[in-house]
Order: C-alpha cells, then structure tokens, then sequence
C-alpha cells in the first residue's frame, strides 16, 4: 500500500517545521476512532455532568467530548497512578520479593497542548539518574494523540503564560480541528502506524497548511499572556519572593487539604506503604500520590516539621512550579492548564497569585 | 474511584525499590530508646559505602526508613545502624534480635567529604542521635589517623543516661592522638564531667582556624548555636560540614519528602557544606 504521508514542501510558508501533515475529514473520525479502539485500548475525555471531564475508556467517537475543560485528573494518572505496586512478597519464606511494575497498552487520544506539557515535565523529573524504571516501562507502553484548543478553556487557564497553548511535540499524532476536517500532525512512527492502519486520513495539501497556518495566526491574537509578566523575568521575580506577605495571605485560605497537587499535571510526589493480605504471608509495597500541602508531608522523626506553616507549604508548591525546575531542567513546572484554581475549594488562584507577587516585586 | 485500568503486572528486574537481603548478626541495646544492629549482606557481599550516607532499611509488610551508617567502611563485611525507636518501622526494628531478616536499598546521599577534610585538623561536635552519622567519619578518621591532623570531638547529651557509644567514648578519652570532650544538659549524681550546653565546651578548644574542618551533627536548634561559636573561632563557614536529617521515603530525589528549595536532601545531602544552605529557609 502507498504511504499518504507526503513531505510537506513548503514548510516555510506554514511557519512549522518540515513533517508530515494528513487531513481527516469530520465524517470519518467515528470510523477512525472505532478502528484506534480495536488495536488496542483507548482513553479520551468524555464528559462527567456539567463542565466536567475526565479521561475514561471510550469505544466510539461520540463518547468523546472535542470541546472539554482540562479533566478533573490530569493525564498523568495514566503516567504515574495513583496508587501502584513496587514490590510484592512472601514473608513465609524469608525474604522471598519481587519487583514488579503495571503498565498497559493504551492510546490516549485528545491530550491537551498544557497536559502534553505535564507528560514533558514528568518524562524529565523521572527519567533524571536514578531513573524511576516503573515510570520509564509504563509511558513506553502509551502512545499519544493530541488536540489542540481553539480558544481558551476558561479564566482560570494561564498557559499562554507558559508557551503551553501552542503544541511542542510530545505526541505521536496532533489533531487540530479545522472546521469541516482535523489537521493531523504526524510526528513519530507510532503515530505513522496509526494514520496507516486506520485508512481513514488523507495528505494535507497546500490549501490545509495554509489553513492551519491562518488558524495559529488567529490563535497568537486570541492567546496572551495571562499575567502582564514576560515569562523570562518570572524566576528573577520568585528570587525576589521568598519572604513575600503573599505567601501569608494563601496561608490564611489554604486548608491544606492537597486538592491543588493532586489535580496537577507535574506533580508527582509520592509516599511508600506496605501492606499485607488477610493471610499475614503475601504483602505488597506500594506508593501513593502524596501532597507537599499537607501537614506531616516534611515531618521528621525527631519531631521537627520544615515545612509547618500552611504558607511555607503553599509557597514549596509555586516554587516548585515556577522556580526550582526552571534551574533543573530549564523550564516551568507549571502547564497553565488551571486545575489547581479550579479545584481550590478556598479560591485560591495561581492567576491572582502571580498578580500580587508581581505588585508586591514592582512598588 | 476508577483512578486507572486494570493493568498488567510484571517482575521486573530493573526496580530500583528492589531490596538485598541481609541479616542482623549482632545487636546492643545501647539505651531505653536507641539499639544498635550489626548488619550484614546475604552471599558476604560488601556494602560500598561513605562515611555520612545512609541507607533504607525495609521491614516487609511494615515499611522503609531511612538510616544513616554509624560504622566506618575501613571495616569491611558488616555495618552498623544506630537506631532510635520513634515511628512503626524503627519501633519494630528493635524487635530484631541476631539472626533476624532484614532488607537494605542504598547506601544514598553524599557522605562527608573525606578527601577535602585529609590534611586538616578536624573538630567534630555531635549532639544526641548526631553521634551516629559522625561516628562513621570519626572511626574511618581513627583508622586513617596519620591521614589527618589533630582531631577533637566535642560531644553533647541530654543526660549522662541518653549517652550513646558510652564503652568507646571512654576509649576515645583515653586515646593520646585525640581531644574529647562530652558535656551533658542535666547530671546524674555520680557524673564527673561537664554539665551544660555544647557551646560552653567550644570556646576552650585550642584550634588553628586556618587548618580546621568543622564537622557539626545534631538537631536543628544547636547548629545555630553551635556555629555562632565555631565561626567566633574564625573557622570560615566554607571550612564547616553539617549533615541534616529529613525523611527520605525514596532515596532518589524523587518522592519529594526530604526537598529543601532546590535541593533533595537524599542526593545532595545528607552531608552540606554550611556556606551552601546558610541562608537557606527551612535548612536548619
């Protein structure tokens, strides 16, 4: 079979880089969504009552919500579940343990330009030495499809802010909606492989590249920065921030109740238990998503807690965002994609957050 | 809550919370609270360790916690752990008797920096459980003593019954090539030695500034004090190492448990050079 994959030529006019571009035309996406659902199992985010999402098995196209908020969990509970198993053993027989890891085969089909960006952040802060192997075996088992927002999602959002409202990779295929048919941006062979198995796509032409090149045009106006800061000046504004009132203020809201991290797309802090089953001979060691805003999270055994107070913990979390990883890996933590100020059930709002520092840093 | 699908599940051998057997050979207990344990690893494998890191013992079905070595890699073949029973795992350590499973992942973390400090005279401060991480540096110090220069230890305790070590602390007096000093906050009646802080011990060492490493273990609350005196002797604070104590679930700067600002205490730490963290909030 010919590949319908072309080289773009012109890729200068489109202002993207040289790779492959097919279209799928609007009538053809439950056929090719059906076909993704038989090879192997599917993920997308289907709608949970009013202006809520979440990414769950689907089978067909209309399960899917094209236009959604980011789900309540981010895509990361695919990456890094909640809870999964690190060891499992046998006690009976002395020191009888095996490592083990979960993984599954699955495509995750819609991801969000700020949630491929979270994948990004975990990809790095856990492939760094000593990699985390049970991360590292699960992601190779996912592959991606990503979906591009033609507006903002609500005012909560702040990805402008963090150059995560336009795509920069981190997928195998990226659908843009262009009306009548979805641009689709081929960027790996697993992506190649599902454009060639579905049979449903054909090559983009000139006329399509010009149309997804005016759509990004209009996408740049309706995009700005959400906080009047250049996202350059912002470490040098947190290097001023440290002793900020603001963190004070967030204390007197904060219920320290681990909402914000939890519904964070890079946040990936973990707890390790042990359990053991009825029997008292088989047991697992498993970890748990943890929560740097709640109280014992950097207690230590003497007593002494580093981070007692409610706005030392809310001031570790925007540090974490915004400053420390931009030293690490050379970028923010933070995806703009808003859940955090979505989920606070005190309203407290990384938009209104980033606001004050700025005032406190400028007078 | 359907957080994600039924998955597979597969023994992998690249697990980095994999844990090597080992077996308590002989344990002390060395005061109401604390136990040592001589520990060694299945097959007669030797852990590759430095003075000042530490590793995570793991008790199955119970838990991991973290443990600083208190023995000196000079001696090959076992090492020791000091430990205070405070939480589930360490309160069912000391239920251990020789013999006994256990299971170790590490040795973590950066150790005292022994080939800054040969050379130099060292002037080590323990107080409390801080005794055990230090008493790796000073007993691999012992050993390599011409490797060093003049060595004083100053030591301090709650009471003279929270003392840890107390048969080789009589040992270390004793010694001609060391200065040792202890000090208690409150005395028994038959206590013969100093009662009072730490800091009260520190003015009267004679000390070369210019060729001292200061070497500081403790709580949170006598580093302050106690390198207010150290640099009042003009030891610079580049000259002074301080190893901190948070609580490591991971060991791998991942699980974010024992992060200060920008740092993971388990891959940075536990041991800092004091001018790195001084100005650190919620270092010390």
């Amino acid at each position: 079979m010919p590949s319908v994959l072309t080289k773009s030529a012109d890729f200068k006019k489109i202002g993207v880089r040289d790779m492959e571009y097919v279209i799928l035309m609007k009538e053809d996406f439950g056929g090719f969504i059906a076909r993704l659902a038989k090879l192997q199992k599917l993920a997308a985010p289907v709608s949970k009552g009013y202006n809520n999402f979440s990414f769950q098995e689907v089978r067909s196209g209309d399960e899917i919500a094209l236009k959604y908020i980011p789900t309540i969990i981010p895509p990361k509970k695919f990456f890094m579940p909640r809870q999964e198993t690190l060891l499992e053993f046998n006690i009976a027989k002395g020191l009888d343990v095996k490592p083990v890891v979960e993984h599954e085969k699955i495509t995750l089909f819609g991801v969000h330009t700020c949630d491929l960006a979270g994948i990004q952040c975990l990809n790095m802060a856990l492939s760094i030495r000593p990699r985390d192997y049970n991360y590292l075996i699960r992601k190779r088992k996912i592959d991606i499809i990503g979906l591009e927002c033609n507006e903002y999602c609500d005012e909560y959002a702040s990805c402008c802010l963090v150059s995560s409202h336009l795509p920069n990779g981190g997928y195998d295929l990226f659908f843009t909606d262009l009306c009548d048919y979805f641009m689709v941006h081929v960027n790996t062979q697993a992506g190649e492989d599902m454009v060639e198995s579905a049979r449903h796509f054909r090559c983009a032409e000139d006329c399509h590249l010009e149309e997804l090149r005016a759509f990004r045009e209009r996408k740049r106006v309706l995009f700005k920065n959400e906080v009047p800061i250049e996202s350059r000046l912002i470490p040098e504004m947190f290097d001023r921030a440290f002793e900020s009132p603001v963190w004070k203020d967030l204390e007197e809201r904060c219920l320290a109740c681990g909402n914000c991290t939890n519904v964070c797309p890079t946040c990936y802090c973990f707890d390790i238990m042990d359990e053991m089953d009825m029997n008292l001979k088989m047991g697992r060691r498993y970890r748990n998503w943890d929560s740097c805003q709640l109280e014992p999270f950097a207690k230590v055994a003497g007593g002494e807690n580093f981070r007692k107070e409610r706005s030392a913990r809310q001031r570790h979390r925007y540090y974490r965002k915004f400053r420390y990883p931009v030293s690490k890996f050379a970028r923010f933590f933070c995806t703009g994609c808003g859940r955090c100020s979505r989920a606070c059930m005190a309203g407290i709002n990384l938009k209104e957050t980033l606001n004050a520092l700025l005032m406190e840093v400028i007078t | 809550m359907q957080v994600c699908f039924n998955m597979e599940k597969t023994v992998i051998r690249e697990s980095n919370y994999r844990i090597r057997n080992a077996r308590v050979i002989k344990t002390r207990q060395m005061t109401a609270h604390e136990k040592l344990f001589e520990i060694a690893l299945e097959g007669g494998d030797n852990l590759d360790y430095e003075p000042g890191q530490f590793v995570i013992v793991s008790l199955l079905g119970i838990g991991e916690a973290p443990i600083s070595i208190c023995s000196s890699p000079t001696k090959p073949g076992s090492f020791e752990l000091c430990v205070r029973a405070v939480g589930k795992v360490t309160n069912a350590m000391h239920r251990l008797e020789a013999g006994d499973d256990i299971g170790i992942r590490g040795p973590y973390g950066k150790g005292f920096p022994i080939r800054i400090l040969e050379g130099n005279d060292l002037l080590f401060i323990a107080g409390g459980l801080g005794i055990a991480p230090l008493r790796s540096l000073i007993k691999y110090a012992f050993d390599n003593r011409r490797d060093f220069g003049k060595i004083h230890i100053l030591l301090g305790c709650k009471t003279s019954e929270d003392m840890l070590f107390a048969d080789e602390l009589d040992h270390w007096f004793k010694r001609m090539d060391v200065h040792y000093e202890c000090t208690v906050d409150r005395a028994a009646p038959y206590w013969a030695g100093h009662i009072g802080q730490i800091t009260t011990l520190i003015p009267g060492v004679h000390l070369e500034p210019e060729r001292t490493f200061a070497v500081v273990v403790g709580p949170p609350i006598m580093y302050r004090f106690v390198i207010k005196e150290i640099m009042a002797k003009d030891i610079p604070e580049r000259r002074i190492f301080v190893s901190l104590e948070r609580h490591m679930k991971c060991g791998m700067g991942k699980c974010g448990r024992c992060q200060i600002q920008n740092l993971y205490c388990c891959q940075d730490g536990p041991v800092f050079n004091y001018a790195d963290i001084k100005n650190m909030k919620e270092a010390i």
